[in-house]
């Protein structure tokens, strides 16, 4: 085990190195360039591949046809550089190709701001590009996570033949924390589907997602489907702060689960019973959980640093059960933890529930 | 084996004449008596030539007369010819040859519009021992994916860029291309196409020769069998020049598109002859140089 005071770009790009990670095809966008100039120098010392693409575009089909030669790919960028993806990755997840996504969010919409937002999370969990598809996506919340969930967005993608996106933000990306290596191995599997050349034993494999006629589209949709039913009954992951006395949940997830998680220490403080639900996979996403929780709780709120989305997952959760009320800075603007105790309490107090 | 489809294709449009009234009528020939086995595999007959073994035994969605089956059929032999089939990684485009895989027995992705070079790129510097080729038409090589065409061959990437130039969007039935033609009527340039609003035609070969990273470059065409026999040679060129590593093989092929050009596939080569060549000029624009051809020769 070794502990190192890293940026989170830069752990992340460690540990894609130490996760197996053979090619990884990017272009410079800020807030995470440094992910790319992290690897443009390590990279070729463990004979790996790094390149630096022409666009995004180019990028991710780069990684399309390496992730289809079998081996473990990967790109990042963020936010409009990821929307330029979008085509690629409905290709990827069409294919089942097996690759890691990276978004460290950044406000919109359009160019923006460099600062950090989390107006991607539709995109990032509804499918974002074109067609039936959804990526399996972690939600990291310190530098520590940026790096360990590499390792399990490796090994999903490969389990699942899935994209996998990490979604971050540009504050976890840019800032420093420690973060300790070692404590997972890569896990490569065989993938006897990859166009490697085709030996005289097997039949000729290809990679594609075309299927023209439409009964044999409809199979390979259903397919899809029964497979993102199996991520969402076995790969849900989550973390509970202070729920087993809850009369208040707040729901949040990345940066804002941390500003979140100061928040309800203060309101502890002042006696209000608040407790927090963080979805470390927004797809598949803890519905379950959430609507246990509705059972004894009073009310939910739910912070996010955009207008309001995942909101919607978390009102479709409850079902009505408890109010949902949502709480929201925009344009790379971040609450404080005083600002999210006040709007609790207000609406506490103005709402009795929320 | 003669398959059902084949007798169909054996059917044969005939003109009789009235021998009182002297009338000529069309009439289709379809009891054409087919040998129990074929003739080639008749003792007398000597074999001279058959499919290549890579090349899936299936009819092809192609329509009579297009150009994309031939070529290919050419990579497909070349790929026999120098036993290369369990190296060989090829990319299909988005386009006509979007079905290439289910032709060639080879190992194939196939890559969103544009950006088969890309997806070449991803497979290639993973494999460098492999040969790595896409497959691209012009709508795809010269518009959509002008950018990744550029830059692929500007990073010298070792691999084979196939191109099959038939200055029409086929696929989705006959738009203005990039290479149409001057005056070219196109479904979207239903006057024909003019340069005020459209510029002239897109050299590529010309254009990305002049890119360090372009190892080879050829204009080839397939309306006859000297053509076709100096395209097969580029093909088989641009397989074998990989071993080198020294850049991008690009092989332009002038094509037709009869169903398009709404011309029989004899008038859409004749068109070749007559008016694609004049914008398209045959023949080699960047060829290796004599120490790389005595490298290469080393190499075997
Ligand atoms: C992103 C995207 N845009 C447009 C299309 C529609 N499309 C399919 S093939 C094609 C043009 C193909 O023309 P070309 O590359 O010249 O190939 P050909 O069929 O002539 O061989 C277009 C525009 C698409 N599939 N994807
Ligand atoms: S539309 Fe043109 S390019 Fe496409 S198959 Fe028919 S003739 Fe060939
Ligand atoms: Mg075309």
């Amino acid at each position: 085990m070794e502990t190192k005071l890293m940026k989170g770009n830069e752990a992340l790009a460690e540990a894609a190195i130490q996760a197996g990670c053979d090619a990884y095809f990017g272009y410079p966008i800020t807030p995470q360039s440094e992910v790319l100039e992290y690897l443009a120098l390590e990279m070729p010392k463990h004979g790996r591949i790094v390149l630096q693409a022409e666009s995004e575009v180019a990028s991710i089909n780069m990684v399309y046809g390496a992730a289809g030669a079998g081996f473990r790919s990967m790109t990042s960028s963020s936010s409009p550089g990821i929307s330029l993806m979008q085509e690629g990755i409905s290709y990827i997840a069409g294919a089942e190709l097996p690759c890691l996504i990276v978004n460290v969010n950044r406000a919109g919409p359009g160019l923006g701001t460099i600062q950090p937002g989390q107006g991607d999370y539709f995109q990032s969990t509804k499918g974002g590009g074109h067609g039936d598809y959804r990526l399996i996506v972690l939600a990291p919340s310190s530098v520590q996570e940026m790096a360990d969930f590499v390792f399990l967005g490796f090994d999903l993608a490969d389990k699942y033949r899935n994209p996998v996106l990490i979604l971050s933000d540009g504050a976890i990306g840019q800032m420093m924390e420690k973060v300790t290596f070692g404590k997972f191995k890569p896990k490569k599997i065989d993938k006897p589907w990859a166009t490697t050349g085709k030996t005289k034993d097997r039949e000729r494999n290809y990679i594609t997602s075309l299927h023209i006629q439409p009964e044999k589209l409809e199979i390979h949709n259903r397919k899809l489907v029964a497979k993102y039913e199996e991520i969402k009954k076995n790969e849900v992951r989550f973390e509970e702060i202070h729920t087993e006395d809850a009369e208040y949940i707040i729901v949040a997830y990345g940066l804002c689960a941390r500003i979140c998680h100061k928040a309800i220490n203060i309101a502890r403080e002042k006696g209000i019973k608040v407790g927090m639900l963080r979805p470390i996979t927004l797809f598949p996403y803890p519905s379950e959980r959430l609507h246990e929780l509705a059972e004894t709780a009073k009310s939910m709120l739910t912070v996010e640093l955009n207008a309001g989305q995942m909101v919607e997952d978390v009102r479709l959760a409850v079902n009505g059960k408890v109010p949902v009320e949502f709480y929201g800075r925009m344009g790379g603007m971040l609450p404080n933890p005083e600002e999210i105790v006040e709007k609790l309490e207000n609406l506490i107090h103005n709402n009795h529930a929320i | 084996m003669q398959s059902e489809e084949h007798l169909l294709v054996d059917e044969q449009l005939i003109t009789v004449k009235d021998p009182d009234t002297g009338k000529e009528t069309d009439t289709v020939l379809t009891d054409i008596e087919v040998p129990a086995k074929p003739r080639c595999l008749d003792d007398e007959y000597e074999m001279v030539y058959h499919k290549p073994k890579t090349m899936v035994d299936v009819s092809m969605h192609y329509c009579p007369g297009c150009a994309h089956s031939q070529f290919h059929k050419l990579i497909m032999e070349a790929v026999d010819e120098l036993g290369i089939q369990e190296q060989t990684i090829g990319v299909a485009p988005v386009g006509c040859a979007v079905f290439a895989y289910d032709y060639m027995n080879i190992d194939m992705s196939e890559a969103a519009h544009g950006r088969a070079t890309a997806t070449a790129t991803g497979i290639k510097r993973l494999m460098p021992d492999k040969y790595v080729f896409t497959y691209q038409g012009d709508g795809d090589l010269a518009a959509i994916g002008t950018a990744e065409t550029i830059h692929t061959i500007n990073r010298g990437e070792n691999i084979a860029i196939f191109f099959m130039n038939n200055a029409v969007y086929g696929m989705t039935s006959g738009q203005m291309a990039p290479t149409s033609l001057v005056g070219m009527k196109t479904t979207t340039s239903p006057t024909g196409r003019n340069v005020a609003d459209y510029g002239f035609p897109i050299k590529v070969s010309e254009l990305i020769a002049q890119l360090p990273g372009a190892f080879y470059v050829t204009r080839q065409a397939m309306h006859n069998p000297t053509a076709v026999r100096k395209a097969k040679k580029a093909i088989l060129n641009a397989f074998k020049y990989q071993k080198l590593h020294k850049g991008t093989c690009f092989v332009e092929v002038i094509g037709n598109c009869p169903s398009n050009w709404k011309l029989t596939p004899v008038e859409a080569n004749k068109f070749i002859d007559e008016s694609m060549v004049k914008t398209f000029p045959l023949g080699d624009i960047k060829l290796p140089s004599t120490e790389d051809l005595k490298l290469l020769e080393q190499e075997k």
